[in-house]
């Protein structure tokens, strides 16, 4: 448990820092855009040089840069990402009502990849060199080469536009008075090609990771071992074989929660879910820098924290990791 | 001649050629082929395939010719994958090599930097970069590079900080060479194969963002991509499904190509570590 609080307090100093370097690159990076909140305002809702002068104002627009960048920094230690033009409504409230339909859809996604990616990789690697072991790597690199927009698009057309078994998008069935588990099961149907054009991509990489590690695995001394005690083949490749090469896999996990969440983006667009990705589409279609600003900080801020998570669930998975973590 | 048998050994590093050398044809006979503008219109709106032997892939919603498109579209693919991955190679490999050689403080900024890069999602990333400097070849490549310089940074300066305690590197500071003459060309060149074994997967995943920020209407407006294509297809998926599957397809084939040769050329350079 100590061991874990170290790491912990040591990796939270490290991530302050990083999520200060984000803001502030962030920051400039949409200080760079040409017009402003009030420029965009004003193409939406029309109004004069005087109307633009008071709102520059008010928005505390006409300060300096430093002073922007000060009183954003000021804001965001109190939780306070501003005010979106386009919903004229606080930021973090936007962003709140869609965050839960991104963690379900990136969530279930992760499931399904890790979850099916790693049997695979495990059936393939049981027996390196074997033809479906071939015929496996071949086809996850294959699959790995599918744009997950593409793939939802052929998945609408086979399961939504010919079959007319699934929905075509959407999160949930509009202007239905669903409750409870009717609610919950509609979500799941509406989640279903979605979640499969997300993580069909990411079940190649874990498969791919899974037979690599499982291949170094074999070489080692203590399967020879395992084989010289008479174990069956099917105990050594459980129980030896592929609890040694899931390791790496919970540290990708943590890793490809940055693309995963990008690649969200397009996913939702694909399927008209209203999450985080789509909001950010929307904020660079209307021109809502403070809410891409926003977007960006809050996805930075969901990656940290899910790296920190997988450490943690490392540091208690593989007890080598305190050792070595004192140098490192 | 003998690395190019070598290289052709395994079937998929032959597969992986192939398409490739497809594509880089596609992308180089495409003006010859096909001159004019691709984005011009070619005969009736929605002509289906295989009707009109000169329009043989039929046409868009707008009537333009699909396989002229297509190929124009290759252009574009690989151009932009090819610039932006050699951009984030480059900037990885110095920032990479500047951090491990120099050590203490440098490192320790430009590794904060780096990892403030690999928390912010990469597409997210390209997206708002796309949305603010206006869409352009160049700053898609820009955008895309600002996102995968990362990886190839880390491997380098982990490659570096084995290298900086080699004899030689020590008998470059007794004869007095500048440090910054010592990285770059004692270190870096040493450091790079496991770098550039990265190559193709970052070259691939450069095809593929390039391709979903066209999908979404950030790409250059000026250029036929693959990505806008399929954006454009959309529209009618429906009634002709085609039109978005085709090019989602050459997308495929393309990426496929890129992995399948990288592995084959792994292999043959024996260089496997970095690619993990």
């Amino acid at each position: 448990m100590n061991r874990a609080l170290t790491l912990l307090r040591r990796r939270l100093v490290g991530s302050v820092f990083v999520l200060l370097i984000v803001v502030i690159g962030t920051f400039l990076l949409l200080e760079a855009a040409p017009g402003d909140a009030v420029d965009a305002y004003i193409v939406s809702t029309g109004g004069d040089a005087g109307m633009i002068e008071l709102l520059r104002h008010r928005w505390g627009l006409d300060q300096s840069e430093l002073t922007r960048l000060a009183n954003y920094l000021w804001a965001l230690l109190h939780l306070d990402l501003g005010q979106s033009v386009t919903f004229s409504r606080p930021i973090r409230d936007v962003i709140l009502e869609r965050l839960p339909n991104t963690l379900l859809l990136m969530v279930s996604a992760t499931a399904l990849s890790f979850g099916l990616g790693s049997a695979l990789g495990i059936y393939a690697g049981a027996r390196p060199g074997s033809l479906r072991d071939r015929f496996l790597s071949i086809g996850s690199l294959a699959l790995y080469a599918v744009p997950g927009f593409w793939l939802g698009l052929v998945l609408i057309v086979v399961f939504a536009v010919d079959l007319r078994w699934l929905p075509i998008g959407g999160i949930e069935t509009l202007a239905s008075d669903k409750t409870g588990l009717d609610r919950a099961a509609d979500i799941a149907v509406h989640l279903i090609l979605p979640v499969s054009a997300l993580g069909f991509i990411y079940l190649a990489l874990y498969l791919r990771m899974m037979r690599a590690g499982m291949a170094e695995v074999w070489r080692q001394d203590f399967v020879l071992a395992a084989r010289a005690k008479g174990l069956s083949r099917r105990r050594i490749v459980l129980a030896h074989v592929a609890r040694n090469a899931l390791l790496p896999l919970v540290t990708m996990l943590g890793l490809q929660s940055a693309q995963m969440l990008g690649g969200s983006v397009v996913i939702e667009s694909v399927f008209s879910v209203p999450g985080l990705g789509r909001l950010a589409q929307e904020a660079v279609a209307s021109r809502d820098t403070p809410l891409l600003l926003g977007i960006i900080l809050t996805s930075a801020l969901l990656v940290i924290v899910i790296n920190l998570a997988v450490d943690i669930a490392y540091a208690f998975l593989d007890p080598r990791v305190g050792a070595s973590e004192a140098g490192a | 001649m003998s690395a190019l048998r070598r290289f052709l050994r395994t079937p998929e590093a032959v597969a992986g050629a192939i398409l490739l050398a497809a594509l880089i044809a596609m992308a180089l006979s495409a003006s010859l082929l096909f001159p004019g503008d691709p984005q011009a219109i070619a005969g009736p709106a929605l002509l289906p395939s295989f009707q009109d032997w000169s329009l043989p892939l039929g046409t868009d919603r707008l009537g333009r010719d699909v396989l002229a498109e297509l190929f124009h579209g290759a252009r574009t693919s690989l151009a932009v994958g090819i610039a932006a991955a050699a951009a984030a190679l480059v900037v990885g490999a110095v920032v990479g090599t500047l951090a491990g050689f120099a050590g203490g403080l440098v490192d320790e900024v430009l590794m904060r930097i780096t990892d403030a890069f690999q928390t912010v999602p990469s597409f997210l990333l390209a997206l708002a970069f796309v949305s603010v400097v206006g869409p352009s070849l160049g700053i898609v490549v820009i955008a895309i590079a600002l996102g995968t310089w990362t990886g190839p940074a880390r491997v380098a300066r982990a490659e570096v900080l084995s290298i900086r305690e080699r004899d030689y590197v020590a008998g470059a500071r007794v004869i007095g060479m500048h440090p910054l003459a010592i990285a770059f060309r004692e270190v870096l060149p040493n450091a790079l194969p496991p770098v550039l074994a990265m190559s193709s997967v970052i070259v691939a995943a450069a095809i593929l963002t390039e391709a979903a920020l066209s999908f979404l209407g950030l790409g250059d407006p000026n250029r036929v991509t693959w990505g806008g294509m399929i954006a454009e297809g959309r529209a009618v998926l429906r009634t002709a499904p085609f039109l978005s599957i085709v090019p989602g397809i050459a997308l495929v084939l393309t990426v496929l190509g890129v992995y399948l040769a990288g592995e084959g050329l792994v292999e043959t350079t024996a260089v496997r570590r970095g690619l993990s």
